[in-house]
């Protein structure tokens, strides 16, 4: 299945509409990877909204995309996370290892993107 | 009641198994909240069959005493469990994962039995009830 990247001013969205198997996750990854070389993204927004279950492998992986985004220079926000799997998530033991940040929906996932590449444009010309 | 024994071989039977959970969960009852609990501890033990046990079984059924519940047995004829107590602890794993599968199943469950046998394989049995 293919999973549409979309761009929006510097950012790339990816909304994960299925559940995805560990094959169409590491497809996706590398997609997305090549994608913010390509168009020199600087945020990527994954958007989570209709998966109605994380468990710990997918977890990983989303971890891992936030890592290898990092090393390319964007920064990556999860949005829309279900209450419910947010309560399962730290009761299977997750919160210590959860690095990626979050936003509740598309909207305030951009806007914290915005708020982090403008507080380390004002750092570097400190 | 109802009960089904589905094979576990690899990653697109994970899904299956716990969208099977699920199913069996909302039609038992189950709110939101627990529907996403047993489907995630259903995930971690599949994949742990998978990884670990070389395939397996996963039989899913409901029980019931004074309440209905569900029932959740996992088995595969792996190597075994090194060292339970470990495993148990979380934070712990031996392919790089995030070693939270058997802890997080535990905490996410009522009720949950393992037996794990060096060169025969692991079982473990996890319960909800409404």
């Amino acid at each position: 299945m293919e999973i549409p990247i979309l761009k929006i001013e510097e950012f790339l969205i990816v909304s994960f509409q299925t559940e995805l198997s560990d094959q169409e996750i590491t497809k996706l990854t590398e997609e997305m990877l090549e994608k913010i070389k390509k168009t020199n993204a600087k945020g990527l927004i994954i958007d989570i909204t209709a998966l109605r279950i994380i468990d710990s492998f997918m977890a990983r992986c989303l971890s891992s995309i936030a890592d290898m985004a990092t090393l390319l220079g964007a920064r990556t926000v999860v949005v829309g996370m279900q209450p419910a799997v947010a309560l399962t998530l730290v009761e299977l033991g997750l919160r210590i290892k959860w690095k990626i940040q979050t936003a509740l929906n598309l909207e305030r996932g951009i806007a914290l993107l915005r708020t982090v590449m403008r507080s380390e444009k004002d750092s570097v010309y400190e | 009641m109802s009960e089904d024994t589905l094979a576990v071989k690899n990653e697109y039977d994970i899904i299956k198994v716990r969208g099977f959970g699920r199913n069996l969960a909302a039609r038992l009852g189950f709110g939101v909240v627990n529907q996403c609990r047993i489907t995630t501890a259903i995930s971690e033990l599949a994949r742990n069959i998978v990884v670990h046990g070389g395939g397996g079984f996963v039989t899913i059924k409901t029980i019931e005493n004074d309440r209905l519940g569900i029932e959740i047995i996992c088995r595969d004829e792996g190597p075994g469990i090194e060292d339970l107590e470990l495993a148990l602890q979380g934070g712990y794993s031996t392919v790089g994962g995030l070693g939270i599968g058997l802890s997080g199943a535990r905490r996410l469950m009522d009720e949950f039995e393992i037996d794990s046998i060096r060169g025969k394989g692991t079982t473990v049995i996890i319960r909800k009830w409404l």
